[in-house]
């Protein structure tokens, strides 16, 4: 890279520092995988935006399209068979669809960078972690090979890793520690937005406790928004400042964590914390939600979560439901809310 | 109301392993044809004796016509003997498909059977196995076939023991490999949990379950089986004299290859085209089974 | 006296390794009354699933002993093995690998009918018709039984194993991980499933599980354990209410509670689990403990009985427990 470009990014960087609040929107964004004999509709209408320093957790279940969302906001998603059908992805004024292969290159890592569930499978095995960090860096800083490694130490040593173990290769690592390792390489270039897919699941108890403790403690310290990727309403609670609860690859319920978990409105959120185990009564029974989520190939024409859900009525099976707004944060696609005194039966009051 | 998601489950329903690996075969092309050249091979082998006589048209000496090029009457042309060669390239489809697939059955059976009780019990049964099967598939397979087949007299069946046999450590390695992550399974363990015997274990639960790179390095054996079958014939170590085997027919022709080349040409040709068949059907066959592939 | 089912005494299990060897297991004992629930929590490698394998005899223990009402499993052979196995089921964690691909749902369950001889003289007709019992017993439907298992999904399987488990009428169940790969509403379902089957059938379970707020919700008694050992053991309540060893306290403080506002302090414990190849004898959590003294390093704490029925293996509880006891 010359150095009039580096000049020309570093002016850029400065202008977007400025103008750059809202980090990401995704609007209207629809995703179908278009296998051989069937199209699964992974995701179907996602909006959301996210300001600066902002964590938003999207939660759901198996196939509830979180994973395919996240793909398409890096626009990384396998094609084929996934295809973006519609939408607009905005990171930092990029618009991410339509831009060309070299230049999402230099977003992705740079402006917007994500970690998977699975960090045994995240790094390089033949590479030093240093090497790895410092890789990325050198990717989008063009500075020296000694720089960019004083940049990977300090990078360990900001996710709690001594910066001298730097020089050793993941199998030398724990799962808790390969998965700092990983934080570490996600967040070397600074990003805007971190995406961050089940980061935890993969780890025991109490080191998911020290992880998130430490996402918490670095979204502070660097100001990064982050999409938190979760199936746990327990990381969603402890992390996340804003809730999209996910169900057949629509937002079936959005807004503060208070307004979700303080006063929930829709019926599948309720069911989902109906059917976690209470610590503080032993003796509460589990309500599960009858049924299984409906085949992502044969979405029904209406509310896809009327099969399974108690308060159904007819009309919910024949029209798709309108968002309905509680306040300028919180709104439920639900049906049954168009009945004004409609109310759920065990939570949101 | 018809629910729809019932109606996808019974369209589906019983639509077994073997049905799907199938499904996505038919839609590979090269495997296709593969099988189809196959079939037809397997037909040629079926009904050339039934159209011609072994003793007047394969093996009948005819010196008047010998040495002959392609011409209406002979398409390949004519042999030294002056015997026709598109017949004895015909008829000789059989012996190699009886050696391909004897050969690779004798190589199968005894290989599986090996390489799934030594990654099955491990220990000292696998070690035995293991080194025995590294002993023996250090020695050159044509050598190994050679000396096989002097110690037990050159005929069909002794050259079907011998390219059996070195065929065996390839299946063996397979099967330990894959038994091997199939043993930590928790469906064998569920099998040990209801009562179910060793034996029955490796027999219901595990063979079953290698069987898919099994069958993709069976159906590119056959291929292999076949040229080392070609190989000892014309070295004339295999089928004897004056069966038309195609390996034989090569060798018998090596003299004649300047002045009569088809004689060599069209035997050669058929063993290609046999053992491109085999090869391109594994590879759709590795296509087909394997599970990355599948949604 | 309590009705013990099953009794596990000095349990050990080594793997020799080429780094030495690996206490995977370390003198573990424990009893089971008949009909309750024993959890066993802790976290990866600390060797619950070793001793979960262990009582069914799928890994051969190094020592100790395991009676099953009165009988000796380890030394339990041929004949025998396979009439106390018929007592003792399993369920297994991930019901993507429990079950073998290859074979339909029918014959996944008629498998252990026909192996141990459930019903004598049986036609095929009289086992179809107990499969179709089995699985509405577990609530799956009809049109399944001929289905193979990649058609089905997670809570599906994981009924299917649970009616395999059911088909030799055991009492007793372990269910190791049994809700661990299921989504939350699936979760819920099993959950619920097993506990009625407890209720109607009086089964006893033993129930391994990292997940501290299913086996609270499951158990009655539970087991702490801490790389082969067993740290603390008490009544559910008791253990959750009032929980004595720093490893336990560290455990609980980590679960995150679904409701707002609750973004406590935690413990935090240093460092990760350390190695249990060729462990020094004395306290193994002590590396990562708040609470250590001069006392950890004075070998192997015991499990000591610090109030009716809870059980602590920490050198500084005791000590603090007998001071207050002298004390008061």
């Amino acid at each position: 890279m010359s150095v009039e470009n580096i000049n020309h990014t570093e002016e850029n960087e400065h202008l977007r520092y400025d103008t750059c609040e809202t980090v990401l929107e995704v609007k209207d964004l629809v995703v179908h995988y278009e296998l051989e004999d069937e199209t699964v509709e992974a995701v179907n209408g996602i909006s959301f935006s996210l300001k600066r320093g902002q964590t938003i957790g999207l939660v759901g279940e198996t196939g509830a399209g979180k994973t395919t969302t996240a793909l398409s906001t890096l626009n990384l998603l396998p094609d084929p068979p996934g295809v973006i059908k519609n939408g607009e992805i905005t990171v930092c004024g990029h618009k991410m669809l339509e831009l060309k292969p070299q230049e999402l290159e230099k977003i992705r890592g740079k402006e917007i960078s994500m970690i998977f569930q699975d960090p045994m499978t995240s790094l390089n095995p033949v590479m030093t972690v240093g090497e790895q960090i410092a890789e990325s860096v050198r990717l989008h800083e063009g500075i020296s090979k000694k720089e960019a490694f004083e940049r990977a130490q300090e990078m360990l040593e900001l996710v709690g890793i001594p910066g001298e173990r730097a020089i050793d290769y993941p199998h030398q690592f724990s799962g808790g520690m390969k998965q700092r390792v990983v934080i570490a390489i996600a967040l070397a270039c600074n990003p805007y937005v971190l995406l961050a897919d089940e980061p935890t699941t993969a780890l025991d108890v109490t080191i998911q406790a020290q992880v998130l403790d430490m996402i918490n403690d670095l979204k502070k310290r660097l100001g990064t928004a982050l999409v938190m990727i979760t199936h746990d309403l327990g990381v969603v609670a402890e992390i996340c400042d804003q809730v999209a609860v996910m169900y057949a690859g629509r937002i079936v319920e959005y807004g503060t964590l208070e307004d979700v978990f303080a006063h929930t409105k829709h019926p599948y959120t309720e069911g989902l914390f109906n059917s976690l185990p209470n610590i503080a009564d032993k003796n509460a029974e589990l309500k599960p939600i009858p049924g299984l989520m409906p085949d992502p190939t044969k979405l029904p024409p209406g509310c896809a979560f009327a099969a399974r859900c108690q308060y159904a009525t007819e009309a919910c099976k024949s029209a798709q439901p309108e968002p309905t707004y509680f306040s300028d944060t919180h709104y439920v696609l639900c049906t049954r809310y168009y009945e004004p005194d409609f109310r759920l039966l065990t939570r949101g009051v | 109301m018809k629910n729809p998601e019932t109606a996808v489950t019974t369209k589906k329903k019983n639509r077994s392993r073997a049905g799907e690996t199938w499904h996505r075969l038919k839609k590979n092309k090269g495997a296709m044809l593969g099988l189809a050249i196959i079939i037809l091979l397997v037909l040629i082998a079926l009904y050339t004796s039934i159209f011609w006589d072994y003793n007047t048209m394969i093996v009948k000496v005819n010196i008047p016509e010998r040495v002959q090029p392609p011409s209406p009457v002979h398409p390949f042309g004519t042999d030294d003997m002056g015997r026709d060669v598109l017949i004895r390239t015909l008829y000789g489809t059989r012996y190699s498909l009886i050696i391909g697939f004897g050969a690779t059955a004798i190589g199968l059976i005894i290989g599986v059977l090996l390489g799934a009780v030594a990654g099955y019990f491990g220990g000292i049964y696998e070690d035995i196995i293991m080194r025995a099967t590294d002993i023996f598939a250090s020695i050159p397979a044509i050598l190994m076939g050679m000396v096989i087949v002097c110690v037990l007299g050159a005929s069909l069946p002794n050259l079907l023991i011998a390219v059996g046999i070195t065929a065996v450590p390839a299946f063996t390695r397979i099967t330990r490999s894959m038994v091997l992550t199939i043993r930590n399974q928790e469906y064998i363990e569920a099998a040990k949990c209801i009562g179910t015997p060793n034996l029955k274990i490796i027999i219901t639960e595990v063979i079953p379950n290698s069987l898919s790179p099994i069958i993709v390095v069976a159906s590119s054996r056959i291929g292999s089986c076949t040229i080392q079958a070609a190989g000892l014939s014309f070295l004339g170590f295999g089928v004897p004299a004056p069966a038309p085997e195609w390996g034989a027919m090569i060798s018998l022709s090596r003299n004649y290859i300047r002045t009569a080349p088809w004689m060599t040409l069209f035997p050669s040709l058929f063993i290609i085209i046999m053992v491109l068949a085999f090869n391109i059907l594994g590879d759709g066959l590795r296509d087909a089974l394997d599970p990355k592939l599948k949604r | 006296m309590s009705d013990v089912m099953l009794e596990v005494r000095n349990l050990k299990k080594y793997f020799k390794t080429l780094r030495g060897t690996v206490h995977a297991v370390d003198d573990v004992s424990f009893t089971v009354e008949r009909g309750k629930t024993l959890g066993i929590v802790g976290e990866s490698g600390c060797g619950k699933s070793t001793v979960g394998r262990c009582l069914l005899r799928l890994l051969e223990p190094t020592s100790g002993e395991i009676y099953f009402e009165g009988i000796d499993i380890c030394g339990a052979k041929g004949s025998e093995l396979k009439k106390l196995r018929k007592d003792m089921q399993m369920i297994f964690q991930d019901p993507y690998s429990s079950l073998n691909p290859r074979k339909t749902i029918r014959d996944i369950i008629a498998a252990p009918l026909l192996e141990n001889k459930i019903i004598p003289n049986a036609t095929k007709k009289d086992i179809d018709t107990r499969v179709l019992e089995l699985m509405e017993t577990v609530g799956l439907a009809e049109r399944l039984f001929n289905s193979y298992p990649h058609e089905l999904d997670g809570g599906r399987r994981q009924r299917v194993g649970i009616a395999r488990a059911l088909a030799v009428q055991p009492k007793f169940i372990e269910c190791d991980e049994p809700v661990s790969a299921l989504d939350v509403s699936i979760q819920a379902q099993i959950l619920n499933l097993l506990k009625k089957l407890q209720r109607d059938r009086g089964l006893t379970f033993i129930f391994i599980t990292h997940n501290l707020s299913v086996v609270h919700y499951f158990s009655d008694d539970i087991i702490v354990m801490y790389l082969g050992q067993i740290v603390e053991k008490a009544p559910a309540r008791e253990l959750f209410e009032n929980p004595m060893h720093p490893y336990t306290k560290a455990l609980l403080s980590a679960i995150l509670v679904p409701e707002i506002g609750n973004r406590k302090q935690r413990i935090r414990l240093a460092g990760e689990v350390t190695s249990p190849i060729d462990p020094p004898d004395r306290c193994r959590f002590e590396k990562r403990c708040h609470y250590a003294c001069e006392l950890c390093n004075q070998g192997t704490p015991q499990l000591i009985e610090v109030s009716p029925n809870h059980f602590v293996a920490c050198h500084c509880v005791q000590k603090n427990s007998n001071t207050i006891a002298a004390g008061g």
